[in-house]
C-alpha cells in the first residue's frame, strides 16, 4: 500500500538544545526534538489529532519567549532557540506531573511512573487531604468503560467523537476548572446518548480512563498481562473498505482490537464491528468447553 | 450534521422565549411541528447560526430561571447543536443552570472589595435565611458593584426579567427576603407587582438602610431630578422618542425607547451613576466629563456635550490618518495588557482576509474593577461612538460589544443607545452620509471572568466553551470567526474620542512618557470615598488616596490590579500610577484596580479569596491552571492554620510552574498577588522558616 506523499516543504533551521535541526517548514517543536533525537513527555498529544495543548507536559523554553511554548503545538520558526532541559521546562515539567499524578489514577498510563522518576516529581507532597477526580467507573455498556477518575481531561476523546474523526459529538467537557469533566448532554447513560461505539475515543485516551470491557474486566480479575498478549495486524473481513485491525491476544483470545494510526485507510479509526465485533471469532467457548 | 436528540419536550414557555429570539421553526427538521411536507423534502442544510446559542441558553434561563432538557433539546435543534456541545457550553458559565431552581436567584458578592467592607455578615445572613448557597442564592464573584459595597445582585426571570441591585446590601432584616416566599416570588412575576416593587424607594431605602445619603439615592425620583436640573430637559428627553416614533413603525420598540430615556427599566434599587464618581462635574475630567452629568439616555445631549464630533473627524482624517494619530498618541489598551492600540489596529487594518471584526471587551470581571461599567451606564454614547471609530480605523462592518451579564443597567443603556443611534443613522448603512456601514451588536456574558481573555470571548461569541485559544495565530490574524479581529476594552476605545478632538500631541502631552492620557482608577475597599478616579499618568498612589479621602483606619496595603495584579505596602505610597512605575515597583497597574486594605481587613482570609476566585474561574483546560489553582488554595488554607515552610514552597513551586506552563493570562497571573502578599507584606512570614 503507498501513503501519498505530501508536496515538499521547505527547510528551516531551529535550534535545539545548542544543537542545529533541520526540519520541514510547518513542523512543530516537537517534530524538532524528535528529528534531534530528544525525548520529549506528552500526554495529550495524539499523532492523529490536532494538538490541544492542554496538558502542558511537553513545555520547552523558548529563548526570548516569557512563558514556555507547548512542543506539540508551536511550529518551529527559523532562527528559533529552543532548550529541551532547561531548569524552568523541567520545573514545569515536574509541577505537572505532580499536579496530575496527586489528583488522576495516573496507573495505567504509559510512561507517567517513568517520568514522574525522571522529573523527580513527588505527588505526595500536596498532603492527603489534595482533592482528585477519584470516582466510580461508568459501566453502562457491554463494550466500553469509562473511568473517569483516571481522565486527565486531554480532550482527545471529545475531538475523536467530534469533528476531527466520528462527526458523533456524543461527549463534550462539562463544568468548569477543577470540576470540569467529559460528559454526555445530562450526564445520560452512553446508551441513551449518540454514541455509535466506534471506540475511537477508547483508541486516543492516553491514560486508560477509556478501555474495553474486556480489559477493564481482566483488570479487575487481575488477569490483564501485556507482557503475555500478542498483535496481529489483519484486514476486517466486515466490508469492503479495507481497514486494518490489530488484534490483541492474551491466552488465545481477542481482548482489545486497535487500529494502526499510520494506516492510510482508518488513521487509527475503526467502526463498532471492526472494533468490538470479535466475539463470533471466539464464541466456539460456550458450547464445546 | 446527523445529530441524534433524546426527545425531551420543551414546556411552552421555554419554547416561546427560544422562538422569540430566533423565530419559529421552519419546518419539523428544525424543532417545528411535522407536516405532510416535512416528509417530502429532506432537511435544507440549516444556516450555521451557533453562536446564536448562548443568546438562546439566555433566553430559556432569563424566561424560566433555568435550562431544562426539553429547552436544551429544542435549542439544540433549532441551531442544529449537537446536545453534548450545548450541554457543555451551558455547564460552563455560572449564571445559567441545567438543574432546577427558582426564578429568582440572590447573587451575593463575597470577592475583594465586599470581603473588606462586610460581605462576610452579608453572606451569614443570607445563608440564615434562605439556607446553603446553590438553589436561591449564590455567592458570586466580583460584581462590579464596589463602590457600594458589600453588593448583592438579585435576577428574577419570567417575560420580563428584572435585576435588582443591592449597594450596600444589608439583609440583617428577614423582611428584606419576602420576595422568596412561594406567594412572593409569584408574585413578582407579575409585571404589575415589579412595578409596584420599583415604584417603592421605601423598600429600597430599607434594603439598602444605613445613611441617609444612600437613602435618598436610592430614590429613583430624585435621581432624575437630580441628574438633568433643568425640568425643560427631562420634557425634551421624553420628547426624543416621539421623534423616533416616526422612522420605526413597531409600537413596541418605540416604548422601549421612551422607557429607557427615563429610567432603565426593569433594573431596580440601582443608585444613580454619579455615586461612583466623586469627581462627576469636575471640569478638569476627559473620559468622565459626561458620567453623571449628562442624561445617558439622550442622544441630544450627548451631542450638545461634544458627542459625535471626534466621528466626524475621523471621517475627516480617514481611516489611515485615525490610526496615526492613535499610534502617536500613545494609548496602550487599558484592559490590563497595555499593549499599544495603534499597532493593533493598524495589523487588523492591513490583514486582506475579509471580513474584519471589531469586539469590544465589556466582560469586566477582574474582582474591583467597575470602571467599564461606570463608562456604560454614564456615557453610552460615548462608546458607540468609539466602536464606530475603531470599525472605521479598521474596515470592520460589525463590532460585538461583549458586556457580562452581572451588569444590567449597562446592558440596558448600551441597547438603548445602539437602538437610538441606529435610527438618527449613526449605526448602519450609511453613517452621516460617508457611505461606511458599521453597526453593533450586543452579546451578554452569563459569568465568567475568563470570558474577558481576549481570545476567549471568541469562543463564547461563536457559540462555544469561553476557553483561551492557543495564540499563536493572534486574532489581528485569526480571531472572531477565524477573521482578523481587533479587540479593545471599553476605557481603551473612549480615550480614542479625545485624541481625535483635541488631536495625538495634546493627548500625548497629558501623563508621562511612557503612559499617555488620563487613566481610569477603580477605587474600593476601606476607603472613604470610593469610586471611579480619572487622573492623568503620573499621580502618585498617595494623591489618588488622599483625593478618595485616604484609608478609614491605618492603611495596611493596597491591591494594585486586582487579582490578577500585586500588593503594595502602605508605605509605599510613591509609587508612581503608570505603566512603567508600577512595573518598576514590581507591581502592576492592570485594569487600574485600587482596593485599599485598612488595619481592619484580615490578609490570609483575602488571600484565600483570591485563591477561591482564581479555582472557581478557571476554565479547566490546561493543567497547571486546573489543578495548580486547586492546589494554591489548599496550601494557603494549611497556612491560615499553620504556618509551615513546605507549603510556602508548594506555594511558589507551584505559582511557577502556573506562571511559566498557563495556556493563559489567567493562570499565568492566578499566583501573582498571592506572591506578592508574601513577599512584599510578609504575610505567613512568622514562625515559617
Amino acid at each position: 500500500m503507498t501513503v501519498p506523499l505530501r508536496p515538499p516543504r521547505r527547510l528551516i533551521e531551529i535550534t535545539v538544545d545548542g544543537e542545529a535541526v533541520r526540519v520541514p517548514e510547518g513542523d512543530t517543536i516537537l517534530d524538532a526534538c524528535a528529528a534531534a533525537g530528544k525525548d520529549i513527555p506528552t500526554l495529550c498529544y495524539g499523532d492523529t489529532l490536532t494538538p490541544k495543548n492542554a496538558c502542558r507536559v511537553c513545555v520547552v523554553e523558548v529563548e526570548g519567549a516569557r512563558t514556555l511554548a507547548p512542543a506539540c503545538s508551536r511550529k518551529a520558526e527559523p532562527g528559533m532557540v529552543v532548550g529541551t532541559a532547561t531548569e524552568r521546562a523541567r520545573h514545569s515539567r515536574k509541577v505537572v506531573l505532580e499536579l496530575l499524578a496527586s489528583s488522576v489514577d495516573l496507573s495505567t498510563t504509559p510512561r507517567a511512573a517513568e517520568w514522574i522518576d525522571e522529573y523527580g516529581a513527588d505527588p505526595e507532597r500536596f498532603g492527603p487531604d489534595a482533592a482528585t477526580v477519584a470516582q466510580p467507573a461508568k459501566v453502562d455498556n457491554e463494550l466500553y468503560v469509562r473511568d473517569y477518575a483516571k481522565c486527565i481531561l486531554c480532550y482527545k476523546c471529545v475531538d475523536a467523537c467530534g469533528d476531527q474523526w466520528q462527526n458523533s459529538f456524543a461527549i463534550a467537557v462539562s463544568g468548569r476548572g477543577f470540576d470540569a469533566a467529559i460528559s454526555t448532554e445530562f450526564d445520560a447513560p452512553l446508551t441513551d446518548s449518540a454514541c455509535v461505539y466506534c471506540g475511537n475515543c477508547v483508541e486516543v485516551c492516553p491514560t486508560g480512563a477509556l478501555s474495553f470491557k474486556t480489559e477493564f474486566d481482566m483488570r479487575a480479575a487481575g488477569t490483564w498481562d501485556e507482557d503475555e498478549q500478542t498483535q496481529t495486524t489483519t484486514i476486517c473481513s466486515y466490508c469492503g473498505v479495507g481497514c486494518n485491525l490489530t488484534l490483541h491476544v492474551q491466552e488465545n483470545r481477542i481482548v482489545k482490537v486497535t487500529s494502526p494510526h499510520d494506516n492510510p485507510v482508518t488513521h487509527g479509526n475503526l467502526c463498532i464491528k471492526g472494533r468490538f465485533g470479535f466475539q463470533h471469532v471466539q464464541n466456539v467457548g460456550a458450547s464445546d468447553g | 450534521m446527523d445529530l441524534r436528540f433524546r426527545d425531551a419536550e420543551p414546556a411552552a414557555e421555554e419554547r416561546a422565549a427560544i422562538d422569540a429570539l430566533l423565530g419559529a421553526p421552519e419546518s419539523a427538521w428544525e424543532g417545528g411541528a411535522r407536516t405532510e411536507d416535512d416528509l417530502r423534502f429532506a432537511a435544507q442544510p440549516a444556516e450555521d447560526r451557533r453562536d446564536q446559542l448562548l443568546p438562546a441558553l439566555h433566553a430559556v434561563n432569563d424566561r424560566v430561571g433555568w435550562i431544562s432538557e426539553g429547552a436544551l433539546d429544542y435549542i439544540c435543534r433549532r441551531l442544529n447543536v449537537p446536545p453534548a456541545e450545548a450541554y457543555s457550553v451551558a455547564t460552563f458559565y455560572s449564571l445559567l443552570s441545567v438543574r432546577p431552581r427558582p426564578p429568582r436567584v440572590l447573587h451575593v458578592c463575597t470577592d475583594l472589595a465586599c470581603q473588606a467592607r462586610g460581605a462576610g455578615a452579608v453572606r451569614r445572613d443570607v445563608e440564615a435565611a434562605l439556607g446553603p448557597a446553590g438553589t436561591s442564592w449564590q455567592p458570586s464573584p466580583c460584581l462590579g458593584l464596589c463602590e457600594r459595597a458589600p453588593a448583592a445582585l438579585a435576577l428574577q426571570a419570567g417575560e420580563n426579567p428584572t435585576a435588582t441591585v443591592y449597594g450596600p446590601a444589608d439583609f440583617s432584616d428577614s423582611s428584606a427576603f419576602d420576595w422568596l416566599s412561594p406567594a412572593g416570588s409569584v408574585a413578582a412575576n407579575d409585571p404589575r407587582n415589579v412595578h409596584g416593587a420599583a415604584d417603592g424607594p421605601r423598600e429600597n431605602a430599607k434594603l439598602v438602610g444605613g445613611s441617609q445619603e444612600t437613602a435618598d439615592l436610592a430614590d429613583g425620583s430624585r435621581e432624575t431630578a437630580e441628574a438633568t436640573d433643568d425640568p425643560g430637559k427631562t420634557a425634551d428627553l421624553a420628547d426624543s422618542p416621539r421623534e423616533t416614533a416616526e422612522t420605526t413603525d413597531d409600537p413596541r420598540k418605540t416604548a422601549e425607547l421612551a422607557d429607557g430615556c427615563r429610567e432603565v427599566a426593569g433594573v431596580f434599587g440601582d443608585a444613580p451613576v454619579r455615586v461612583a464618581v466623586p469627581q462627576a462635574g469636575d471640569a478638569g475630567l476627559v473620559l468622565l466629563r459626561r458620567v453623571g452629568v449628562v442624561d445617558p439616555a439622550s442622544l441630544d445631549d450627548y451631542r450638545a456635550a461634544g458627542g459625535y464630533a471626534a466621528l466626524r473627524r475621523a471621517f475627516e482624517l480617514g481611516p489611515g490618518g485615525v490610526i496615526r494619530e492613535v499610534l502617536e498618541a500613545g494609548l496602550v489598551g487599558r484592559g490590563g495588557a497595555a499593549f499599544p492600540t495603534g499597532r493593533k489596529w493598524e495589523a487588523t487594518a492591513r490583514q486582506f482576509d475579509r471580513p474584519h471584526y471589531l469586539v469590544c471587551n465589556a466582560d469586566e470581571s477582574e474582582p474591583g474593577t467597575f470602571k467599564d461599567r461606570v463608562v456604560m451606564e454614564g456615557d453610552p454614547y460615548s462608546l458607540v461612538e468609539a466602536m464606530t471609530i475603531a470599525g472605521f480605523a479598521t474596515g470592520c462592518s460589525r463590532g460585538y460589544l461583549y458586556i457580562r451579564g452581572e451588569y444590567p443597567r449597562a446592558i440596558r443603556r448600551l441597547e438603548h443607545a445602539i437602538a437610538t443611534a441606529r435610527v438618527r443613522g449613526l449605526l448602519g448603512e450609511d453613517i452621516l452620509g460617508q457611505g461606511f456601514a458599521f453597526d453593533i451588536e450586543i452579546r451578554r456574558g452569563a459569568g465568567a471572568y475568563i470570558c474577558g481573555e481576549e481570545t476567549a470571548i471568541f469562543n463564547s461569541i461563536e457559540g462555544y466553551r469561553g476557553e483561551p485559544r492557543s495564540k499563536p495565530p493572534f486574532p489581528v490574524e485569526k480571531g472572531l470567526f477565524g477573521k482578523p479581529t481587533v479587540v479593545n476594552n471599553v476605557e481603551t476605545l473612549v480615550n480614542v474620542l479625545p485624541i481625535l478632538k483635541g488631536g495625538a500631541a495634546a493627548y500625548a502631552a497629558v501623563g508621562t512618557g511612557g503612559s499617555t492620557g488620563t487613566k481610569l482608577f477603580c477605587v474600593s475597599g476601606t476607603v472613604r470615598r470610593p469610586g471611579i478616579y480619572e487622573l492623568p499618568f503620573g499621580a502618585t498612589l498617595g494623591e489618588l488616596l488622599s483625593l478618595a479621602g485616604g484609608a478609614t483606619g491605618t492603611l495596611r496595603a493596597v491591591l494594585l490590579g486586582g487579582a490578577a495584579g500585586a500588593f503594595v505596602r502602605g508605605d509605599e505610597l510613591d509609587i508612581p500610577l503608570t505603566f512603567e512605575g508600577t512595573r518598576a515597583a514590581g507591581a502592576t497597574l492592570g485594569s487600574g484596580v485600587i482596593l485599599v486594605l485598612d488595619d481592619t481587613v484580615e490578609l490570609p482570609p483575602f488571600l484565600l479569596r483570591i485563591a477561591e476566585f482564581f479555582r472557581d474561574e478557571s476554565c479547566g483546560q490546561c493543567v497547571p491552571c486546573r489543578v495548580g489553582t486547586v492546589r494554591q488554595e489548599e496550601a494557603l488554607h494549611r497556612l491560615t492554620r499553620r504556618r509551615s515552610a513546605g507549603d510556602l514552597v508548594v506555594l511558589r513551586e507551584v505559582g511557577q510552574a502556573m506562571r511559566d506552563a498557563s495556556i493563559c493570562g489567567l493562570g499565568q497571573t492566578a499566583w501573582n498577588a498571592v506572591e506578592s502578599a508574601i513577599d512584599r507584606l510578609g504575610v505567613f512570614a512568622e514562625e515559617a522558616s
